[in-house]
């Protein structure tokens, strides 16, 4: 079986993509799977359900949604080679615009959309820094000049991936991004002994236990101060 | 060693270098006279992790960018003078039945048929550059050959460059800044010049003008086209111009494909409108997912189009006499 991780920020059309993109696959003939993580709701399972698609939902809950993703993929590998899919693709927000569940060997993707303003490729962190493939969507909506500035600036932070400029609403450019999922060589039967290509975001202060009074004696464990400048 | 040497020699010798520290956390003003191997070891492993900078994969995305710069750079400009569409099938299955087609440059191409038709399959396949291997089963050859790789996966050299309706601008810029970005990513080396032209060209195709100070998001409908349009036509390294419409208002559309032409560029129109539909040179039918056949654009029909032309410019001076706050007292 192979598998991709599909990470982007919420709302740039990462379900969509991924729909039009696994009919491709289903073309020739490839049974995929979904495994959808979120946060606190999501009802994407029952679009991959219409569609069609086995798919299993993840809610993170209380929990950093990618700590929660990293405690769960093997499992969830796991499920995808009982069901004997060909391919299982991983969709997870990444909420924190920093956080990248992407796998060392495991093809990835991240999903932005050409709205979000041409800032964003350089507030994203690894999630967009070490894709390796990265799916430009909404580019129905903006003028080719902003297309190509927001292409340029994302090949600046991110000159190795390919970039893919996919249109969710029609599925254009999603046949093409289905021709860079699947190879033969790029199976694999378990997850374990692999590791994440970039380290989480650490947590673990009072509040990540529970805590929720303010102010400063109850705060304990990792804790940072903003810097608001020294006053005159 | 790009990581040895200091980030002010770095600079001197690849100045777009400059974009990319930028863009990932590197201010290279603050430390010209440091190695990037120094500025890395000088912050603490918590600071690295902070700022999601992992130094060796930092450096080795560094060398890829200034590679892919120098070629891109270096490259005196392969210049697309035809393309060819080789048949595929419809969606059924069955052979399309045209032979070939073949488009020139300066030339422009409608494309007519309903809506689900195939026309975004047949555009897909043109920025693909497909080689029997989408759906359709179309090849595309470019200058007669196939085509070179860079097309598919190039970030920088597309093939296709759209103009449609729905597009709008987003950024909150001014004209002058607008462009200028746009300029920078392609590494231009005579803006001023280049956006001057663009600023005219645009106003020469808007029904009302504006300055390079106006904020685009302010321009009104035909002024965004205008701009738009000028700019793919001398900005975008893009050869072929995919249109899906061009409405009729605020804009001079024979000025804008002429202009498009006059660059150079591969015009393909989808429409709906009569007037653009025989403003091209040919025209394909498409049918079923499939071309079903290319018709000329007869002397006939160049005939009606310059009597809908006329229609067309009595409809716009009503328009603008209505716009005007004039009373109407007959089609002139």
């Amino acid at each position: 079986m192979n598998l991709i991780t599909v990470s982007g920020p919420p709302s740039v059309g990462k379900t969509s993509v991924i729909l039009k993109t696994i009919e491709s696959l289903k073309n020739r003939g490839l049974k995929v799977g979904v495994v959808k993580f979120d946060c606190l709701y999501t009802d994407d399972d029952t679009l991959y359900e219409k569609a069609g698609i086995e798919v299993r939902k993840g809610l993170s809950g209380g929990l950093c949604p990618d700590h929660y993703f990293v405690s769960n993929i093997e499992e969830v590998v796991d499920w995808g080679i009982r069901n004997g899919f060909d391919l299982l693709v991983s969709e997870s927000a990444g909420l924190c615009n920093r956080c990248s569940p992407y796998i060392k060997g495991i093809n990835a993707v991240c999903v932005i959309d050409n709205l979000s303003g041409i800032g964003t490729p350089k507030k994203i962190g690894p999630m967009l820094k070490s894709a390796d493939i990265v799916v430009i969507t909404k580019g129905d909506i903006v003028s080719q000049a902003e297309r190509e500035v927001f292409a340029s600036r994302v090949h600046s932070v991110n000159p190795k991936a390919v970039i893919l400029h996919v249109n969710g609403l029609t599925g254009q450019g999603s046949f093409e991004l289905s021709t860079l999922l699947f190879s033969e060589k790029d199976h694999i039967t378990s997850l374990k002994g692999k590791t994440l290509r970039f380290s989480m975001p650490a947590a673990l202060c009072s509040y990540c236990l529970g805590e929720t009074r303010i102010g400063e004696s109850y705060q304990m464990g990792n804790v940072r101060k903003i810097d608001l400048g020294k006053e005159q | 060693m790009i990581d040895q040497m200091t980030i002010g020699t770095l600079l001197e010798k690849y100045p777009f270098a400059r974009t990319f520290l930028e863009n990932n956390g590197v201010d290279p003003d603050t430390s010209m006279d440091q190695s990037l191997h120094d500025f890395f070891s000088a912050i603490d492993e918590n600071t690295k992790e902070e700022m999601a900078i992992d130094p060796a994969h930092f450096i080795s995305r560094l060398n890829e960018y200034i590679s892919q710069m120098l070629s891109f750079l270096g490259e005196t400009g392969s210049t697309v003078e035809s393309l060819t569409i080789l048949p595929g099938h419809y969606k059924t299955g069955e052979d399309e039945r045209f032979s070939d087609l073949t488009i020139q440059k300066n030339e422009i191409i409608s494309i007519v048929g309903p809506t689900g038709s195939g026309k975004s399959r047949l555009l897909g396949d043109i920025e693909w550059a497909a080689r029997n291997d989408t759906p359709t089963g179309r090849t595309i050859l470019i200058n007669g050959q196939e085509p070179e790789k860079k097309w598919r996966y190039s970030s920088s050299e597309k093939l296709v460059a759209q103009l449609s309706q729905n597009m709008n601008f987003v950024m909150d810029l001014s004209v002058y800044e607008f462009l200028s970005l746009h300029a920078e990513s392609r590494l231009i080396t005579e803006k001023e010049s280049v956006l001057e032209r663009i600023l005219d060209q645009a106003n020469l195709l808007a029904g009302e003008s504006f300055s390079q100070d106006t904020p685009i998001t302010s321009l009104s409908g035909g002024q965004s086209r205008a701009l738009m349009i000028a700019d793919t036509a001398i900005l975008s390294k893009s050869p072929i111009i995919l249109i899906d419409e061009i409405e009729n208002a605020g804009i001079d559309r024979k000025k804008a494909l002429n202009l498009l032409v006059s660059e150079g560029k591969i015009v393909l129109m989808a429409t709906h409108d009569p007037i653009l539909a025989l403003m091209g040179d040919r025209r394909i039918v498409i049918k079923n997912g499939g071309i079903e056949t290319i018709l000329e654009t007869t002397d006939k029909e160049r005939e009606i189009l310059s009597q809908i032309e006329e229609m067309d410019r009595k409809i716009q001076s009503l328009r603008s006499r209505l716009r005007r706050g004039e009373t109407l007292t007959g089609i002139e």
